[in-house]
């Protein structure tokens, strides 16, 4: 097994005064795909935003790439390559597509070329001068995942990517995953949609209030089936 | 010769020159003041100070160390940016999570110190910066004489609005900056020195005014009190652009030099407060400002 990418230690972090999440360990290998699975307001948004220091406080250790970022400024964690995708999506509605996705720095010598970004998502090329919030939903998620891919972030950070989209777009999305996988990025992703998660990811984590309940890999899935039903109720 | 409103259109015609004049500064520095808040969320009292700090860099670099009004026209707002950066860090800073008002505060306050400093150093009387040899000419436009340095002063203000604008809108830093107007936490999760974005656009924006200063240093008399006047039409001029508005900035504020030359010409007596009651009008119709959005 390669060396953890990501290893999340005794992690706490608070939001103003409200102590949010308590403990948390979690460890992604390099080219792993893991999900974090729970119900909203489990934490595992917060579990994302705190790798990257944007929440308030925060305490415990976050090593990237054996580089401690418990300490570090929001953008010099993101410098150690790390991309994110927010739940939200981000886009700049004041900018164009093409200056959305040129916007993020380049943060490795790696980035997937222009080309081969349009040719990945070839709505991006054709709706280029748009506004970035004139786009669909689904072509909004595919920019906000293109902008990061072209950083040369190898550490992917995902939030509800598949959340409010079309089935059709939800597969293609899944496709992407897939390939990015193949390409030997590291992902953790954030998912409400277990049937979108289950197929990709190679091993699994169950938030519940702010801690990690129960990690497992893929292949231990089946057996676990009854518990995912009792935390997720799917 | 022909009239309007029986007022010869020579005058009418030299007066709305000479508010073009004025129009460039009003321009030059409710875009700084503009661009500062838009992206800090800062409302800038001491942007009239700076103003008046460029023009007395530009003066005492004359006398002290015989650098002449173009090496000026850079070094100055240059220097003054600097203290901006370094007002930035030290101070204003630590505002950002508080209410704007603070910041409004402190700027105010800055502003006494910085002319209170130069009122007991300098005096209240103002001293004179020559115009340049090479623009001490005057223009014959038919209608008017005009100094060729006021010609200057129009030409160079619409050339830094326009080369700020287009820093803005159209370059991969302008898209930065409009990125963390709009969501700053997460450019910076992008990997982008958000802080350092910050203090940046605070230099620069105060860089604005002290160019704007060194311009109008020719024309006005250097004295320690030059901004204080002239920073509440500005202000004005912004709201009625629209906070925060860079265009509105900048239309606004060459739109009411002219307004405000036209009004001395029909109705002397309103052309101090014409622009105040534009203001309130815009105000009453358009709360958010001409160009601002809702």
């Amino acid at each position: 097994m390669s060396a953890a990418l990501l290893r999340i230690n005794a992690l706490n972090a608070w939001y103003g005064e409200s102590h949010v999440l308590h403990g948390v360990d979690v460890e992604v290998n390099e080219g792993e795909v893991v999900t974090l699975l729970g119900r909203n307001g489990a934490g595992r948004t917060t579990t994302l935003r705190s790798v990257l220091g944007l929440v308030g406080r925060r305490t415990g250790a976050v090593m990237i790439n054996g580089r401690d970022a418990i300490g570090l400024s929001p953008h010099k964690i993101a410098r150690l390559g790390v991309g994110y995708c927010p739940e939200e999506r981000g886009i700049y509605s004041s900018l164009s597509t093409e200056e959305n996705l040129l916007l993020p720095p380049l943060l490795g010598a790696h980035g997937m070329p222009l080309d081969e970004i349009y040719a990945m998502f070839p709505n991006l090329e054709k709706r280029r001068a748009s506004r970035g919030t004139h786009l669909s939903g689904g072509e909004q998620q595919m920019l906000a995942l293109a902008r990061i891919l072209r950083t040369g972030a190898r550490l992917l950070l995902l939030d509800e990517i598949s959340e409010g989209l079309a089935p059709v777009i939800v597969q293609a999305l899944a496709r992407t995953i897939t390939a990015l996988k193949e390409k030997g990025y590291t992902i953790v992703m954030v998912e409400q949609n277990f049937r979108f998660a289950a197929p990709l990811a190679d091993r699994f984590y169950i938030m519940e209030r702010g801690r990690i309940v129960e990690g497992f890999a893929a292949s231990e899935l089946q057996g676990r089936m009854s518990m995912l039903h009792e935390f997720l109720g799917v | 010769m022909s009239e309007t409103f029986g007022i010869p259109v020579a005058v009418i015609l030299g007066q709305l020159t000479l508010g073009l004049v004025n129009g460039s500064f009003y321009a030059l520095l409710s875009l700084g003041l503009a661009v500062i808040f838009g992206l800090m969320g800062v409302v800038n009292f001491a942007h009239g100070a700076f103003y008046t700090l460029g023009a007395f860099a530009a003066l005492l670099g004359l006398q002290y160390f015989g650098v002449n009004y173009w090496a000026a026209l850079v070094l100055a707002p240059l220097a003054v940016g600097l203290v901006g950066v370094i007002v930035e860090r030290l101070f204003l800073r630590h505002l950002y999570q508080l209410d704007p008002l603070y910041g409004l505060l402190l700027t105010f306050g800055l502003a006494l110190i910085v002319e209170g400093s130069l009122h007991q150093v300098f005096g209240a009387s103002g001293q004179s910066y020559p115009v340049p040899d090479s623009l001490s000419g005057v223009l014959n436009l038919h209608f008017m004489f005009l100094p060729l340095y006021r010609a200057w002063v129009i030409v160079a203000s619409v050339v830094a609005c326009f080369g700020t604008w287009f820093i803005i809108e159209r370059t991969s830093l302008g898209a930065s900056l409009r990125a963390a107007t709009e969501n700053a936490p997460l450019l910076q999760a992008f990997g982008v020195n958000v802080p350092l974005l910050k203090a940046a656009t605070y230099g620069g924006g105060v860089a604005l005014a002290a160019l704007a200063g060194v311009l109008a240093s020719p024309v006005v008399l250097v004295n320690s009190h030059m901004g204080t006047s002239l920073v509440i039409v500005v202000f004005a001029v912004v709201v009625i652009g629209g906070m925060g508005s860079i265009l509105g900035a900048i239309v606004t504020g060459l739109a009411l030099g002219v307004i405000e030359g036209f009004t001395k010409v029909i109705y002397p007596e309103a052309s101090n407060i014409v622009v105040f009651i534009i203001m309130a009008l815009v105000l009453m119709i358009r709360p958010a400002g001409l160009f601002g959005k809702d």
